[in-house]
């Protein structure tokens, strides 16, 4: 138990906030914290964009690449600035450099995969390693050099988040504009090419410029965002919200505005955690904030995510389970006429060898209908169906048996698995779908039995 | 020969390489207008390389193209093209409609949204391959023939006047095979000429009035009944055994031999 104690005493050393200065973040009374918590959150909505896209261009690894070979591009620019004697922190040079070592690491991509048979992700790690590799070495020149450290540039590796000043914000935000504009403008054409680019070639697009373009966009986010998340991390932002997203939706339009709005979240909170407590990495923290949407959004989504899959899932096997054991029903008291007897009960067990299951999906299925109020128990103990429970299982049945000669009459179909498949779809049947194979089946066998239709007549759910 | 001015596609001296290895040879080929066209030859033997390069996916070694006679960046607009279903992603978060607007995005132009005009112009499309209700589907919700349908779909909305179909049978069920065959007629009544890379020689004859035999070089073409022969299927396919006695048995079957 010792060492619950003493997590829990480093725990508790941690300076919990006050109540007044969780309330001057979140009102961003506070000027520093304003500019690093708007400049984050423009970063978050761009790279959500931007990165929606990328992912779906199937270019994820290429920008962590191109993420990983900004750090060769930020040492010698720092060092060819400091030997001409220039002011060495200057931003835009070193987000210069950072740049063009980026594209130039692209071209070595290009480069290796157009002469030699490596596959793309070997390609990717060899680049990938490489620049880093060489930036890491240069790292070494750069803290020897006398002003290396003032420069911070080793806050570039993880990121420096509470060194953004106002003009760094105003970039991040003049940035998140410019991707939401382009964004905007080239829906269309951006949906082509990260669809079927061979398509887009034939009809006269040029794909190549609108690659370029694309990923000149997604190099801009990585460079802009290497002050706030680091080197090492930017990838995530570009790469968790929209992949969050995705549980949501179905539509590219909607996956791109909630990957926005979700790299925003995770911009913002992330930031106003760091700021609350002192001693967090901040570009970590806001990657952890950004995975937590992820997971939340897997579990939760509303159109992939795992709890609405279970829950579709089960809905339908209750709904498989509750018409089977109404036709068991009705198959059990059915006079040569095929209609039902009412109002004779049945035990579990002349329930329970109707059909190959088990004695608690029984119980369960009979819970179900009691609730319903299809079934219920007579004087003697027994399960009986209500009225109700019979005008449905009347129902059933008769699309079980329209279906079943459905299928063995036109879908070819071998007539020992008739009754497998019968089972899977008939419980989906929609009025239209009922309605056609009434008809169907009336036409090719007109003097074959089916139960006579019940009131009301409908197909598909109880 | 109809419209002997206009030839829809004439190939010269077609050659196309990967790696300097050709894959194809001296292609040389004419085809007259209004017909269908079914390209078939075993695997490997560049079919699919040839629609590519004839559509400037990838690049020529040497030859010429031509579309009623001009370059094919010239008259993008009255080419269709159906590429092959496993060429993309399926998971991609589009609806039907939505794919086969994109066949439309080429009118629209640059920046332009897509209005409900053109929504319209792609339902009435839909509607042509009995997929209509399923326009607003995600693509990863229909099967494999209802995507293939929706493919078709899409270059249908172009209106164009020649098309290129990469293996539109392939995988597909039996209502989507009717479906395509109703519009190839169509297409055909309508005096477009549409070229179909196939694999089931069963139906060759009854799909295509014309053919183009292909193994790395052209080995036959013509009218199918006077090229869909013994001796050019024994050319084209080789020494690939199975498929020679499935066609020889088609053949049979339909009593074109000799």
């Amino acid at each position: 138990m010792n060492w619950l104690a003493v997590l829990l005493g480093s725990v508790s050393h941690a300076n919990w906030p006050d109540e007044e200065t969780v309330i001057r973040l979140f009102t961003l009374q506070d000027y520093n914290t304003r500019v690093v918590l708007l400049g984050v959150t423009a970063l978050g909505l761009a790279s959500g964009i931007i990165g929606s896209f990328m992912i779906l261009r199937k270019r994820a690894l290429l920008s962590d690449s191109i993420a990983h070979a900004t750090l060769p591009g930020i040492c010698i620019t720092f060092l060819i600035l400091s030997a001409m004697d220039i002011n060495s922190k200057n931003f835009f040079f070193l987000l210069f450099g950072a740049g063009l070592s980026g594209i130039i690491s692209i071209l070595c991509v290009q480069f290796l995969r157009a002469y030699t048979k490596l596959k793309e992700d070997a390609v990717l790690g060899i680049i990938l390693s490489s620049f880093f590799g060489f930036g890491v070495v240069l790292m070494g020149f750069v803290q020897q050099h006398p002003k290396g450290n003032a420069a911070g540039i080793d806050g570039y590796i993880f990121g420096k988040t509470a060194s953004i000043q106002a003009h760094d914000a105003q970039m991040l935000m003049i940035n998140a504009i410019l991707i939401c504009i382009m964004s905007l403008l080239l829906f269309k054409e951006f949906r082509l090419i990260c669809f079927d680019s061979c398509f887009a070639a034939t009809q006269g697009w040029p794909v190549l410029k609108l690659d370029i373009l694309l990923m000149g966009l997604v190099v801009i986010v990585t460079v802009i965002g290497l002050q706030a998340v680091g080197i090492v991390l930017v990838i995530s932002l570009l790469i968790i919200p929209p992949a969050a997203a995705r549980f949501w939706t179905d539509r590219l339009f909607y996956q791109v505005l909630i990957a926005g709005v979700l790299g925003a979240a995770s911009g913002f909170f992330g930031a106003a955690i760091t700021a609350l407590f002192e001693r967090l990495p901040a570009g970590a923290t806001i990657v952890l904030v950004s995975a937590t949407c992820f997971f939340v959004s897997m579990v939760l989504g509303s159109k992939r995510g795992m709890l609405m899959k279970f829950l579709k899932k089960r809905e339908l096997d209750h709904q498989v389970l509750e018409q089977n054991l109404l036709r068991a029903f009705y198959e059990l008291h059915e006079d040569d006429e095929g209609n039902l007897i009412p109002n004779k009960g049945a035990r579990l067990n002349d329930l329970l060898i109707m059909r190959s299951w088990l004695e608690n999906e029984v119980q369960a299925g009979i819970r179900i209908l009691t609730r319903k109020g299809l079934v219920t128990k007579d004087a003697n103990h027994n399960f009986v169906l209500t009225e109700l429970g019979g005008i449905h299982a009347t129902r059933i049945v008769r699309n079980h048996r329209l279906w079943e000669i459905y299928l063995i009459t036109h879908a070819d179909v071998a007539t020992g698995r008739v009754d497998r498949v019968t089972d899977k779809i008939e419980h989906i049947l929609g009025d239209k779908l009922v309605a056609r194979l009434e008809h169907i089946v009336a036409e090719d066998y007109p003097h074959l039995h089916v139960p006579a239709s019940p009131h009301p007549i409908s197909g598909g759910k109880i | 020969m109809k419209n002997n001015t206009i030839i829809p596609l004439a190939i010269r001296d077609l050659t196309v390489a990967y790696h300097r290895k050709p894959v194809l040879w001296d292609i040389d080929f004419e085809a007259p207008a209004g017909s269908l066209v079914g390209i078939i030859g075993p695997n490997g033997a560049g079919k699919s390389t040839l629609i590519k390069a004839i559509l400037e996916l990838i690049p020529r070694a040497s030859g010429e193209v031509l579309m009623f006679g001009k370059n094919y960046s010239l008259v993008r607009q009255r080419v269709g093209y159906v590429p092959q279903r496993e060429s993309v992603d399926w998971d991609f978060p589009v609806s039907a409609l939505d794919v086969v607007a994109m066949g439309c995005y080429g009118q629209i132009g640059w920046f332009r949204r897509v209005t409900s005009k053109w929504r319209k112009v792609a339902r009435e499309a839909l509607e042509r391959v009995g997929m209509l209700d399923y326009a607003d589907r995600q693509i990863s919700q229909l099967s494999g023939g209802q995507q293939q349908r929706v493919f078709l779909a899409r270059a249908l909305v172009q209106d164009a006047d020649l098309y290129f179909m990469d293996e539109p049978f392939a995988g597909v069920d039996a209502a989507t095979e009717k479906a395509i065959i109703t519009i190839l007629q169509e297409l055909k009544k309508a005096g477009k000429t549409v070229f179909v890379v196939h694999h089931d020689l069963q139906t060759v004859t009854e799909y295509f009035d014309y053919l183009l035999m292909l193994n790395m070089r052209v080995v036959a073409e013509g009218p199918t009944k006077e090229v869909f022969r013994e001796e050019n299927l024994v050319k084209t396919y080789g020494g690939r055994l199975t498929l020679l006695d499935e066609a020889l048995e088609a053949m049979r079957k339909r009593g074109t031999m000799g």
